[in-house]
C-alpha cells in the first residue's frame, strides 16, 4: 500500500499575526514555522498508524514550499515518513498547489491520499477536493476515524451536529479531522533516521492561478471587558438582553 | 449570466440553516451584479421549495436521480457543473459548511473556476471581483480577488442574516448524467433535536476548569436555557471528557455564533482562534489574569460552580 500524505508549512500557532509591503504579504519576521497541526496530528499520525498495522506500506511526504520547508519536511520524516518530495514552487494559490500535488500522485499510483482538513493559515480546506477532482478519485472530508478492511476503507467524516459512517474503495483522498489520530512527538531515534532519509526537490509543472490575494486586513479591536460581579449575575443577563441584545 | 446557489438538505429531507443564509447572500449579491438568483437541490427534500422564494431567488432547479440520493462529493460536483453549464451561472454559491468544504473545490478544479472559501461579506465588485474572508483561524481577513470567468464563494455560517420577504420561486426539474456513488453511506448519526454547533447562535463551552466530565450537568442546563449549543476547549476533548465534535479552536472548529459563554477557559491563543470571530464573548473565570478577559465583552471574576447554577436561574426568570 502506497500513502501519501500533503504537509502544508504554516507560522506557529502563537505566531504574531502582521503584514507588510502595504498589506499584501504575511510578515515572517520572528515567525517559527511548523508542520500544520492538521496535517501533522491528523493526517500523517494516522498514516504511521496504518503503517505500523501493516509494514510492507510506503509513506510518501509531499510539500508544495521553498527550501525553508525542508525543516518541517524532516521533521515529518522523523515522525515516520519513508521518503518526501517538495515541489520547488512558492506563492501559489489552492489550485496551484493542488495541480503540484495531483501531478505528482498521477506519478505515483498511491492508494491513500491524506492531508489535514484545512490549513491554519489560510483556512481553505480546499486543497484535498481540488486533487481529488483533478485524479477523479473519491473524495471524503473531514474524517474523524478511517479503517481499513482490505482494500475497503470505513470513513467516519462530520456532518451537521453529527457524524456519518460511509465505506468506498480505495483509491481515495481523505481530508482529516480531530479524532483520526492523537499528536506524537518524533523520538531520537526517529530524528536520527530523518537525516537520511530521501528529500527529493523536484520543479513545478506549469499550472494556472485562479485567484490572488489582493490585501490582508486585521480584525477592529474589542472595545474591553464589562465586568460584572459574581454576585451579581442578573447584572449580566440584563446586560445581554438590553444592550448586547443576544438573549 | 446568473448567481447559482447550492442549496444544502439535510438527512431528514429539509433545507439546511446555512443555506438560508447563502440564499439571502445570493439575492443581495445577483441584485449588486443585475443578474438572476438561481436555487440549486440535488438530494431528496420535504420541504415545499417555491416558499424558498421568499429569500430572494427567482428560479429552483430540481434535480431527481437515484444516484444523488445520498452525499457523494464526486458525483454531486458533476451533476452541480452539468447544472452550472446549462444555466449559464456565473457565480456559484455554498455555504462553507461540511458539504460545501467537500464540494466547492472539486467544482472548483473541475471548472477552473476561482474558488473563495469562508467569505464573510458580500464581493466588492464595482472594480474587479474580491472577496474578504476569514484567514489565520479568524485573527484577520484577507480580500481575494478572482480573476476566472466562473467564480466560487463559500459562505461561513452565521456571517450574513437571513433576510425573508413574499416571493415565490418557479420550481423548474432538471436532468443530469452521472455515475453511481462509489462512497457508500452505511449509517447516520444525528441527533435532530440539538442545535449543530456551527449554525448555533448560542453557544455554552466549557474548560479544563470544570474539573471533570461528572460536572458537565450544569453546562448542559445553562445551554438548554439559552438554546444553546454545547463546546469544549482541546484539553477537554483530549482528555475524553467531551467529545471530539465539541473541540473550538484551531485544531478543532471555527465558530461564529452570537454569543459564546466560556466558562472555565483560559483563553490560549490556539482557543481564541476557534473563537474570536463570535459577536459576543462572556468569560467566566476565577482567574482575573486570565487571557480570556482580554477578549471577551463582558466577564465574571469567580467560582464556576457558584456562578453558572446562579446565571441559569436568571436567564430562566428572564424568559419567565
Amino acid at each position: 500500500m502506497k500513502i501519501l500524505v500533503c504537509i502544508s508549512k504554516t507560522p506557529d500557532t502563537t505566531a504574531k499575526i502582521a503584514f507588510t509591503d502595504n498589506n499584501t504579504k504575511f510578515d515572517a519576521a520572528g515567525v517559527q514555522w511548523i508542520i500544520n497541526p492538521n496535517d501533522e496530528y491528523y493526517a500523517l499520525v494516522r498514516a504511521i498508524e496504518l503503517k505500523e498495522a501493516d509494514p510492507a506500506a510506503v509513506i510518501h511526504l509531499i510539500n508544495v514550499g521553498g527550501a525553508d520547508s525542508d525543516a518541517i519536511i524532516r521533521k515529518a520524516l522523523a515522525l515516520g515518513g519513508d521518503e518526501a518530495i517538495r515541489v520547488n514552487a512558492e506563492n501559489l494559490d489552492s489550485f496551484g498547489i493542488a495541480s503540484q500535488i495531483a501531478q505528482i500522485a498521477k506519478e505515483n499510483n498511491y492508494d491513500l491520499v491524506f492531508l489535514g482538513k484545512e490549513t491554519i493559515d489560510y483556512n481553505g480546506s480546499s486543497v484535498g477536493g481540488m486533487v481529488a477532482e483533478l485524479l477523479d478519485l473519491p473524495y471524503i472530508s473531514l474524517a474523524t476515524k478511517f479503517e481499513l478492511n482490505g482494500t475497503t476503507a470505513t470513513v467516519t467524516r462530520e456532518i451537521e451536529g453529527g457524524e456519518e459512517v460511509c465505506e468506498v474503495a480505495l483509491p481515495v483522498v481523505v481530508s482529516c479531522n480531530k479524532g483520526m489520530a492523537e499528536q506524537r512527538i518524533p523520538n531520537m531515534r526517529g530524528i536520527m533516521a530523518a537525516r537520511t532519509k530521501p528529500l527529493k526537490v523536484v520543479e513545478p509543472a506549469a499550472s494556472d492561478a485562479l485567484t490572488e490575494v489582493a490585501a490582508f486586513s486585521l480584525p477592529p479591536a474589542k472595545a474591553g471587558v464589562k465586568l460584572v460581579d459574581a454576585d451579581n449575575v442578573q447584572e449580566l443577563v440584563r446586560l445581554l438582553h438590553e444592550e448586547a441584545k443576544v438573549v | 449570466m446568473s448567481v447559482l446557489i447550492f442549496i444544502d438538505i439535510n438527512e431528514e429531507g429539509a433545507v439546511k440553516k446555512t443555506s438560508l443564509e447563502v440564499l439571502t447572500y445570493g439575492a443581495r449579491l445577483a441584485q449588486q451584479l443585475g443578474v438572476p438568483a438561481e436555487g440549486l437541490v440535488l438530494a431528496p427534500v420535504k420541504e415545499e421549495l417555491a416558499a424558498l422564494g421568499k429569500y430572494g431567488v427567482q428560479t429552483i432547479h430540481q434535480v431527481q436521480n437515484e444516484a444523488l440520493a445520498h452525499f457523494d462529493a464526486q458525483v454531486y460536483t458533476k451533476a452541480i457543473a452539468q447544472v452550472a453549464e446549462k444555466t449559464g451561472a456565473t457565480v456559484i454559491l455554498f455555504s462553507n459548511n461540511t458539504d460545501g468544504k467537500a464540494l466547492a473545490p472539486r467544482l472548483s478544479a473541475r471548472l477552473k473556476a476561482g474558488l473563495v472559501s469562508g467569505a464573510v461579506a458580500l464581493p466588492e465588485t464595482a472594480n474587479g471581483f474580491i472577496v474578504k474572508k476569514s484567514v489565520f483561524s479568524g485573527k484577520a481577513f484577507a480580500d481575494i480577488k478572482i480573476a476566472t470567468p466562473v467564480k466560487i464563494i463559500t459562505l461561513n455560517p452565521n456571517s450574513f442574516t437571513i433576510e425573508a420577504g413574499t416571493g415565490t420561486a418557479t420550481v423548474a426539474p432538471v436532468e443530469v448524467t452521472v455515475d453511481a456513488p462509489k462512497v457508500k453511506t452505511v449509517s447516520v448519526n444525528r441527533q435532530s433535536s440539538e442545535v449543530p454547533l456551527a449554525e448555533a447562535e448560542r453557544v455554552v463551552s466549557g474548560g479544563r476548569g470544570m474539573k471533570g466530565p461528572e460536572n458537565w450537568g450544569i453546562l448542559e442546563d445553562l445551554a438548554k436555557a439559552l438554546n444553546a449549543a454545547l463546546a469544549c476547549s482541546r484539553p477537554v476533548a483530549d482528555a475524553h471528557w467531551r467529545p471530539h465534535n465539541e473541540h473550538v479552536g484551531q485544531t478543532g472548529g471555527a465558530i461564529a455564533p452570537n454569543l459564546y459563554l466560556a466558562v472555565g477557559i483560559s483563553g490560549a491563543i490556539q482557543h481564541l482562534a476557534g473563537v474570536n470571530r463570535s459577536k459576543v464573548i462572556v468569560v467566566i473565570n476565577k482567574d482575573p489574569e486570565a487571557p480570556f478577559f482580554k477578549a471577551a465583552d463582558y466577564g465574571i471574576v469567580g467560582d464556576l460552580f457558584e456562578v453558572v447554577p446562579k446565571l441559569t436561574e436568571a436567564i430562566k426568570q428572564l424568559k419567565g
